[in-house]
């Protein structure tokens, strides 16, 4: 068995374009979940705001691509708080509930063939990262070689612009979560009617917190519209959310780089076991008698459990403190 | 340099062409060597394309508002087509034109009050559904505090275990469904002592276990996607029948039978909480654990109860979705679709409430049917999902739902 391969195929995720979209998701997700203790169950609703808004503007509405990236982020905003102003007050369960379905709604919204017009309903949008590969300075034809793994040039530079940018929301992560700000936060986290007896107004932090991490999530959106250079509205499914929790609770969840580890940890250590069942079926006389679709969908069933296991068994994951994440219902 | 750029940047924007493309097909046949013609607003040809031999014919055309028509001449004898496309054409997306062969088709307008009522009980037997799936999640949440996010699974697991005893086993469509249910027991049952027992032994808070049930929902959905199948399956001995018809109401023996079923066991387990000694004891942990737990009642055995009793109701919602709302067919997502609805029906009702539940997963069926009188279908379920955030604004606690709940 080829574990050298599998190992090469798996770095690939480590740093690839997806770990940052999922890095984003995750930042975001950490705000709500790790520093303030809501459940949002539809960041990738706010990442199909932000996409969306980037193609729709672009390719329907022919805007210059800063327009685009402008309508999704305040589209995301927007999102959460229409979805905060109902359900911040109470208890957080309502919350997730809420986001998910907002989520699926606005995916079958966007993939329905009432909105063809606009959205491109199931067939997508396309061709309108022209202008953020233009200012790439690597040559889109070629592909470039990163410790032993090759990218195509405009990937290398969306990985640069990704990275750059998930490097500065850490540090704005860093910053907000020492200030009195975060403090507060934090606070509301552990307890929430101590925050309220100090006079702290609990729903506007929390209404903060939520449009922050949501806005984070859709900035997540744009990078990968972006990058892929495409919008399909089923890429923003419900399970792509949790791909991104998983990241959040392996990383360490309410420390400022676990979403990041977590989130280049977390395919990387699913495609192992993903490219090594790959190898056990191929060829004339298979080791496993499982077809592609089943391979595929094995590691979906481990990130289940790894979300389980993570939750019961370490809910730090790798880098948190146990005192910060223990949330009571 | 920078002007450089803008010029790069003009001549990119400037695309001013794209491709459309499609596939001719008369009654299943494809058609070859059709000619294409487009035209522009003025009039003028700007393009003509002639299908290949499986139908399909692309073509380059300037984008804007254009006319898509097929040369009649062009057709192979016999073959009409209905009319010509117009079609505003952008850079950017798959640009594809559907023509429509044979006689325009003048549907037999149904008067709209007709409409109205087969959709109402079309919804009625959609919420009926709905409920008996979702008095489990409302139960477990009453008596444990658990939003269980995998009870849409235990749904799917009961339509496909009535498959495998029907197709894979060969038995009738009856008896498999039956043992089904059974199995859904079994599987509610498993559920609690596997899983969640162990952890509220072990203190874990309700946040975390719902993040639990997540985690669980994801790997059982996909385990029934590797072992079930990725496709719709159909059951075996499934009884197409024609619609009976009373007046103006107009339905199938097998939706009335999925009501009839609906409404008999939702009555049972409706007596079963008012009349015997565990529905009570039910009820009453529901209310208040500590208290029923000091007045003697075993908290742990009536959870169980619950569970198994959660489980064989989803078993029957996903054995009577795949019959009705399917139209006797399996998929392995069916059940986690319906999970936002149930949601929404017990939301509505007022969470952890048995009666408000029905009432609500009620409301949510019919809201979710007679919104096709007014948008396309593939956006029916918007409306239910539409209806729960819209709740969660003007009344959280649901309709039968007590204030201090929500806090």
């Amino acid at each position: 068995m080829d574990i050298l391969g599998a190992l090469q195929a798996s770095f690939a995720q480590l740093i690839g374009p997806s770990a940052i979209f999922y890095a984003l998701l995750a930042i975001g997700l950490n705000l709500h979940f790790g520093y303030t203790g809501l459940l949002n169950f539809g960041q990738i609703g706010f990442a199909l705001l932000g996409g969306y808004g980037v193609g729709i503007m672009t390719v329907t509405y022919h805007q210059p691509l800063w327009v685009g990236v402008l309508v999704g982020l305040l589209a995301a905003g927007l999102l959460a708080i229409l979805l905060g102003i109902p359900t911040l007050r109470l208890r957080a369960d309502y919350l997730a509930i809420a986001t998910i379905a907002a989520a699926e709604v606005l995916r079958l919204i966007f993939r329905s063939t009432t909105s063809d017009a606009v959205t491109g309903s199931t067939n997508g949008l396309f061709g309108f990262a022209d202008a953020f590969t233009r200012f790439s300075p690597f040559d889109s034809a070629r592909q470039y070689s990163l410790l032993g793994v090759r990218f195509v040039g405009d990937d290398v530079w969306a990985m640069l612009v990704g990275w750059t940018l998930v490097l500065v929301l850490c540090g704005l992560v860093f910053l907000l979560t020492r200030s009195p700000w975060g403090r507060v936060l934090k606070a509301i986290r552990e307890d929430e009617d101590a925050a309220r007896a100090l006079g702290k107004n609990v729903f506007v932090y929390k209404l903060q917190a939520l449009v922050l991490g949501g806005v984070i999530g859709g900035l997540g959106g744009v990078f990968n519209a972006l990058q892929t250079k495409s919008i399909h509205p089923d890429f923003y499914s419900t399970a792509q959310t949790f791909y991104a929790f998983g990241a959040l609770l392996l990383g360490g969840a309410a420390t400022v780089f676990g979403p990041v580890v977590g989130a280049m940890l977390f395919w990387f250590l699913l495609a192992i076991p993903d490219a090594l069942l790959r190898q056990a079926i191929a060829g004339p006389d298979p080791i496993l008698p499982l077809t592609d679709a089943q391979v595929g969908a094995m590691r979906y069933v481990l990130l289940g459990i790894l979300i389980a296991l993570l939750m019961i068994f370490r809910p730090q994951g790798i880098l948190g403190n146990k005192r910060e994440v223990q949330l009571d219902g | 340099m920078f002007a450089a750029i803008l010029c790069a940047g003009n001549a990119a924007a400037d695309n001013h062409t794209t491709t459309v493309s499609g596939r001719l097909v008369n009654a299943g046949q494809p058609v070859a060597g059709a000619e294409i013609r487009v035209v522009d607003t003025s009039g003028a040809e700007v393009a003509r394309a002639t299908s290949a031999d499986n139908g399909r014919w692309t073509v380059e055309v300037p984008v804007g508002e254009l006319v898509f028509e097929i040369v009649p001449e062009s057709l192979p004898e016999g073959v009409t087509v209905q009319s010509s496309v117009t079609r505003t054409v952008t850079a950017g997306r798959t640009n594809s034109v559907v023509f429509s062969f044979g006689e325009v088709r003048t549907t037999h307008a149904t008067p709209l009050y007709e409409r109205v009522i087969r959709l109402t009980v079309d919804g009625l037997r959609f919420g009926l559904v709905i409920a008996v799936a979702a008095i489990g999640v409302s139960l477990i949440f009453g008596t444990t505090g658990l939003t269980n996010f995998a009870h849409g699974e235990l749904v799917t697991l009961g339509a496909v275990f009535a498959w495998v005893f029907n197709v894979t086993m060969g038995m009738p469509l009856l008896l498999a469904s039956v043992l089904a249910v059974i199995v859904g027991f079994g599987v509610g049952w498993l559920n609690n002592a596997g899983v969640w027992r162990p952890l509220r032994k072990r203190r874990v808070g309700l946040i975390p276990q719902l993040v639990v049930s997540i985690g669980l929902a994801i790997s059982l959905r996909y385990l029934i996607l590797m072992f079930f199948s990725d496709r719709q399956q159909a059951f075996a001995d499934y009884p197409v029948s024609a619609e009976r018809k009373w007046g103006p109401i107009a339905i199938t023996d097998i939706n009335l039978f999925t009501i009839a079923i609906s409404v008999v066991v939702l009555v049972g387990v409706a007596l079963m909480l008012q009349k015997t000694q565990i529905g009570k004891a039910m009820r009453a942990v529901s209310d208040n654990r500590d208290l029923a737990a000091s007045s003697g009642i075993n908290v742990e055995r009536v959870i169980t109860f619950v569970w198994c009793l959660g489980g064989g109701l989803a078993a029957l919602g996903g054995v009577l979705l795949a019959m009705s709302e399917l139209g006797g067919r399996v998929q392995w997502e069916m059940g986690f679709k319906l999970l936002l609805l149930m949601f929404a029906g017990i939301t509505l009702g007022g969470l952890g409430t048995a009666y408000g539940a029905l009432l609500g997963c009620i409301v949510v069926g019919l809201l979710v049917q007679l919104s096709t009188l007014f948008i396309s279908p593939d956006l029916k379920y918007v409306g239910g999902l539409l209806i729960l955030i819209f709740i969660l604004i003007v009344r959280p606690q649901g309709i039968l739902g007590s204030r201090e709940r929500i806090g």
